[in-house]
């Protein structure tokens, strides 16, 4: 498979979110806006694309039996280095996320891609990797953070387009999540068969 | 290179060499981090101070001292002082009667006990009905503001509860606890309480000279 391959193979065909449907808590509680969702996406990125590297790279030393505490071990580093970073040099966006970045640890996608993905592979088509399922996961978290945003509250990243009182409260809320969620992935199943 | 095998042997040491080198990262990032998150939260302290009191000369974030409420718990007060004079205070005060989480919030008051200004630090609220607080509250409509509204002639409540305060639609277990925390704000701020007389338990606030200045009022 070549290396374009492996990385539009995460952003379109297996899209973690509308295709793989992995990873769907911080998918739900995130993206309240779009700049959230799109704060989440790079974070979980960045943790997807170290992890898969690093990964890759042990995938030798670390015996079959003990490879999932080894793999979680490199991966709660990855999502540390990024929390702590987080709070240090964009307090703002650490404050709305906070809660879900030590979530990233447990998100499926990363321990998935780890086991499916880096596991088998070199290093460099596991960043590869890393880096599409990460573009894939940003791209439908900031979708559903824009259309939740939009239809709950009238903004565009915080501009507003329309008068809030417009605005239906249930999108910005977990139920108006699950609706948008359901919706955006009928349409992207539509697409892909087209 | 061989996949090592799963023997016991194999597996301690993998374990271990992943675990020290993951410490060891870890350590590395914190102390490079830790000066900037410290500088960052006390950047946005002073920010929150600066807005809720009015202009002043001294530094409050050091001269800060703790004060108790009336319930017993112990609040941070910043003294704002303006040419040796008090101006008001900042009291960073909290509930736990939020809808979902703590909520933490710093008033300002002046030395009558009026509100200049608050600001929400922190809170898990609903997003689009209980977050609305850190508009709502200031928002110079209806009854909903408490921006110089005095406490000094009982707690602040709202209509609902036969107050004056006009509640957030929808959120008015938020805007309780809110308010509940401007309560207690001020009734650190006044030190003694009517109902307790708490600061005897509180030697700290007693020595400060901001205390008194507070007790002049009673």
């Amino acid at each position: 498979m070549s290396k374009i391959k492996v990385l539009t193979n995460g952003i379109i065909k297996e899209n973690p979110i509308f295709v793989l449907l992995l990873g769907m808590c911080p998918t739900l509680g995130t993206t309240s806006s779009a700049i959230n969702g799109l704060g989440m996406g790079l974070a979980t990125t960045f943790v997807l694309v170290c992890s898969n590297i690093a990964i890759s790279a042990l995938k030798n030393l670390i015996p079959d039996q003990v490879r999932i505490p080894g793999y979680i071990v490199v991966i709660a580093t990855f999502v540390t280095v990024v929390q702590m970073c987080m709070e240090a040099f964009v307090p703002a966006l650490y404050a709305s996320l906070g809660l879900f970045i030590p979530l990233i640890v447990v998100n499926c996608i990363v321990l998935g891609r780890a086991e499916a993905f880096a596991a088998k592979n070199g290093i460099i088509a596991s960043s590869f990797d890393g880096l599409g399922m990460g573009l894939g996961f940003t791209l439908a978290l900031t979708l559903l953070g824009t259309v939740r945003e939009l239809l709950g509250t009238g903004k565009f990243f915080g501009l507003t387009i329309m008068p809030e009182e417009y605005g239906s409260l249930i999108f910005v809320l977990a139920p108006g999540a699950f609706i948008a969620l359901g919706f955006l992935i009928a349409l992207v199943n539509k697409l892909r068969k087209a | 290179m061989e996949k090592l095998r799963s023997t016991l042997p194999n597996m301690l040491l993998s374990l271990t060499i992943i675990c020290v080198s993951a410490g060891a990262i870890l350590a590395g990032v914190n102390m490079y981090t830790s000066g900037p998150i410290a500088l960052s939260k006390a950047a946005a302290l002073e920010a929150a101070v600066k807005e809720v009191t009015p202009a002043f000369d001294n530094n409050p974030i050091n001269e800060c001292y703790k004060a108790v409420t009336s319930d017993g718990d112990s609040l941070l007060i910043y003294p704002a002082i303006k040419d040796g004079k008090p101006v008001g205070v900042a009291v960073e005060s909290n509930t736990k009667n939020g809808f979902s989480g703590e909520i933490r919030v710093i008033v300002g008051f002046d030395t009558e006990g009026k509100i200049i200004n608050y600001s929400v630090l922190q809170h898990a609220e609903t997003p689009g009905l209980g977050s609305k607080m850190q508009e709502w509250f200031k928002t110079d409509k209806n009854n909903q503001s408490v921006i110089g509204r005095s406490l000094a002639s009982g707690n602040l409540q709202v209509s609902k509860d036969g107050g004056e305060i006009d509640a957030i639609t929808a959120s008015t277990i938020t805007s309780r606890a809110f308010l509940n925390a401007i309560n207690r704000a001020y009734s650190a701020y006044k030190g003694t309480d009517s109902s307790t007389g708490a600061t005897e338990s509180a030697p700290e606030a007693t020595t400060s000279s901001e205390t008194k200045e507070g007790g002049n009022h009673e």
